[in-house]
């Protein structure tokens, strides 16, 4: 398929996914703030941070507060990561490669388009808050099904689900650093039931915490870094998602498993090891933000050689014969 | 909604005769229309915009921030057109394609219309659609306009003339099926009633036609439709066109020229394209042969398409008879390549280059429509009767600077059909676009483009200029059912011996 179209199928699944997870980062911390102990300060600074976008934010609005976040993360149209902008890029991406994506994934999506855009419009009651970024989770569960339920599973799919897992994977690591953030400014809170209802929070903002009770029961810190970030079975899990993206990878590249092609194959496959042979204790010792960082570095340095392999296909030379191009 | 208190007027109705009396092919569906329960056909209405919303189809609009989209706007009346009518118009635009394309091939060649003075020299060589690049060019199979839209309006003589020629890259074929796809989920019953004829066809038969442009050395032509990018006003169609054919849309990046063989980038390396439907004009095409700051085109696909290594649809320099200096030849470019009288006249048009035609058309610009050579979508006109003393005296100006860049015409009373209008029905003037494809053999889409100005009284239809479109009913008589059935038939036997011819290609 065209390197172009390659391109922007697997950015339109990771804008969705992206759109998402800001829904999900919001949600949570309005989630820890409705249950934060009397007198205790708002904390929406935090919630910036793990973007890793602050020197944008601070240039702009200052110091944050509830409604500014909200704001930047949710229908900010200059900045480039608000739910606002990842659905609109998701649909341009979309809109760029009609032809190929099916009908319903362009309706579900055009929906979603529609929806978050009218919310701009209208945004300035905080009540609804919570009924949006639902709405905002639900479309995208739906645009991912449909994609699933509708689309062939071929190179293009696989490009989708690529670009999806390498997303949620990255964000899983980031709703876990939010709890880090927060700890930082509590330390002397840990162990008590606050500190178990943050951890709850935490997981409910993954949609984890179900499945979670199921294998591990009681909350602990300890089974929920084990949880978001080792299990094998849990589809927002990092390690899930690692798994994932390397399958679609090695399907796109026509590698056997366990052998690589291209670079993000090598790397992609390294990462999911590492993974798969970590034990949790080890990660908290080295320290869970130290870990994450590490993660996130390593995951855009896939995301990177993703670009590279496929997408920036190199002109031929003048007179130099392509490997590649033999006739159809 | 009903017929009551609906009003003719001085114009032609496409529906109703003077008297009020239904037209033949209107009759059952105004009956249908009448006997909906009453606030059913506004509904029906409604429903189909919240359709075409949702679907996303829409254009862009230029001068405003990019990537605005609009609907086009959809009127659930349709047009429509008796199949003797049509008989006589499908005869009369393939005469013209005919013609037309023999016309092209001369000025590019040994120029014997220009020779025999037919064509003043002069014109065609101040053409802003002429290119010297192509003189001497073969296109594949001596083919120059394969995709040709015509536009077409009825006067209230009730005769059908030709108003313009669309061929460089005609756009709005798209609009042709998806508004008949609204309207089969609208009105399932009329359909077969009224005997439509169908248009599922083009997309096939577009198709055919570009892989038969192919060079003779590939078994399994790998055609691919080159599309501006997602900010043109047409972007919806090119993505459209390229899904229901099953091709490949691709833009200028997208492709490379190496060893003047055309290849487009692909995750699994460079692969080879044989025919680019090509929605981009001359200029942008290929920055090495025509506008060298085009960031649209692919360097070097000129002298692939030289060396006849790739096909292009519709050929470099087809414009030069899309001219509307040269429209007003068209009459006499016919009788000279094919010794015949032309079936579907052109409006009568003065043209300014020619002394006695200037002096007429200053002293009457207020009856007159006064259009430049090379503008289209309703820009650089002048509508005289429409229009005020200053307009008329700056476009005077303009007309006497640069008389070769203009023609006039008198102004037509275009035809109407009702259209909903506040809940009733009111007649609003419209126009006909069939589309017609040239390949083995020239082909017409029994349908077309039905423009609609939605505006009271208005005559200006284009859609960046506030108007809408019908669906257009072209009716079968017995001779053309037969016809397709066979058609039908001969599809599906393919299909079943695994689908289309070229879809096999992977």
């Amino acid at each position: 398929m065209l390197s172009r179209v390659a391109e922007s199928v697997y950015w339109m699944s990771r804008y969705i996914e992206r759109a998402e997870n800001v829904a999900r980062f919001v949600d949570v911390n309005i989630q820890l703030m409705l249950d934060a102990p009397e007198g205790q300060d708002q904390q929406w600074a935090p919630l910036v941070a793990i973007t890793g976008d602050q020197a944008e934010f601070g240039k702009r609005y200052g110091v944050a507060t509830e409604s500014n976040v909200i704001q930047f993360l949710t229908f900010d149209a200059e900045y480039p990561n608000s739910i606002l902008s990842c659905v609109r890029a998701a649909r341009e991406n979309a809109r760029s490669v009609r032809e190929i994506i099916s009908s319903a994934m362009w309706l579900q999506l055009n929906r979603l388009y529609l929806m978050v855009n009218s919310a701009a419009r209208e945004s300035g009651g905080l009540n609804e808050h919570e009924d949006f970024y639902d709405e905002v989770k639900q479309s995208s569960h739906l645009f991912t099904g449909t994609t699933d339920a509708t689309m062939t599973q071929g190179e293009a799919w696989h490009f989708s689900r690529l670009g999806r897992m390498l997303e949620r994977a990255d964000k899983t690591s980031r709703i876990l650093d939010v709890k880090y953030f927060l700890l930082l400014h509590s330390a002397e809170e840990v162990g008590t039931p606050f500190d178990d209802i943050q951890w709850a929070a935490v997981l409910r903002s993954a949609s984890a915490f179900e499945m979670y009770r199921q294998r591990h029961g009681r909350i602990s810190p300890r089974g929920v870094v084990d949880f978001l970030m080792l299990d094998r079975e849990f589809p927002r899990a990092v390690r899930f998602c690692l798994l994932a993206a390397g399958d679609s990878l090695d399907a796109i590249s026509g590698t056997p498993l366990g052998t690589f092609r291209y670079a993000p194959e090598k790397l992609l496959g390294q990462l999911g090891s590492e993974l798969s042979f970590a034990a949790v204790d080890e990660v908290i010792q080295r320290g869970l933000h130290e870990y994450l960082d590490d993660l996130q570095t390593k995951l855009n340095q896939v995301g990177q050689g993703i670009f590279e392999a496929f997408f920036a296909l190199k002109t031929p030379q003048p007179g130099k014969k392509s490997p590649h191009a033999a006739a159809q | 909604m009903n017929f009551a208190n609906y009003e003719v007027g001085s114009f032609y109705d496409e529906f109703l005769t003077e008297t009020k009396v239904a037209r033949p092919g209107a009759a059952n569906l105004m009956q249908s229309i009448e006997s909906l329960p009453p606030g059913e056909f506004a509904r029906r209405q409604a429903a189909a915009e919240r359709v075409l919303m949702q679907m996303g189809i829409t254009f862009n609009v230029y001068g405003e921030q990019a990537g605005v989209e609009k609907i086009f706007p959809f009127d659930i009346v349709p047009r429509i057109v008796s199949a003797a009518e049509w008989f006589r118009l499908e005869k009369g635009l393939k005469q013209r394609i005919h013609a037309l394309n023999l016309f092209i091939d001369d000025v590019y060649h040994d120029q014997k219309i220009l020779n025999d003075g037919v064509v003043p020299r002069e014109i065609i060589l101040s053409a802003k659609s002429y290119r010297k690049q192509c003189i001497g060019w073969k296109p594949p199979l001596g083919i120059w306009c394969h995709i040709t839209g015509t536009d077409l309006v009825r006067h209230s003589d009730g005769q059908i003339y030709v108003l313009e020629d669309n061929l460089r890259c005609p756009s709005g074929v798209s609009y042709v099926m998806q508004n008949r796809q609204v309207m089969k989920s609208l009105f399932p019953k009329d359909f077969a009633a009224s005997k439509v004829r169908s248009v599922q066809v083009y997309p096939l038969k577009l198709r055919d036609m570009l892989e038969y442009l192919a060079p003779d050395h590939t078994a399994q032509p790998r055609v691919v439709l080159l599309t501006p990018g997602i900010y043109n006003s047409a972007y919806f169609e090119h993505s459209f066109l390229a899904q229901q054919m099953g091709v490949e849309l691709v833009e200028g990046r997208d492709l490379v020229v190496e060893d003047r063989q055309v290849l487009m980038r692909t995750t699994k390396g460079f692969e080879r394209v044989d025919v680019i439907y090509r929605r981009i004009d001359d200029d942008f095409l290929d920055p090495k042969c025509f506008r060298a700051d085009s960031m649209l085109g692919v360097p070097g696909l000129m002298e692939s398409y030289k060396a006849g290594n790739v096909a292009l649809a519709n050929a470099p320099g087809t414009g030069v008879a899309d001219d509307k200096v040269v429209y007003a030849y068209v009459p006499r470019i016919v009788k000279y390549y094919l010794g015949e009288d032309i079936i579907v006249p052109n409006v009568l048009t003065y043209i300014c280059a020619e002394e006695k035609d200037l002096r007429y058309t200053l002293e009457n610009l207020d009856k007159l429509v006064v259009k430049a050579a090379n503008e289209s979508g309703g820009y650089g006109m002048l509508v005289g009767p429409h229009s005020t003393k200053e307009q008329r005296a700056g476009f005077a100006e303009k007309v006497k600077a640069d008389p070769r860049n203009y023609i006039a015409q008198p102004t037509l009373a275009l035809s109407r059909v009702p259209t909903i209008c506040a809940g009733h029905l009111e007649g609003r003037h419209v126009d006909l676009r069939p589309y017609i494809l040239y390949g083995k053999e020239i082909f017409v889409l029994p349908g077309g483009l039905t423009r609609v100005a939605l505006k009271q009284g208005s005559l200006v239809v284009n859609s960046s200029q506030g108007g809408g479109s019908k669906d257009t009913w072209v009716l079968a008589d017995s001779r053309s059912i037969e016809r397709e059935c066979a058609n039908g038939d001969a599809r599906q036997t393919q299909t079943m011996n695994g689908g289309p011819p070229g879809c096999s290609a992977a």
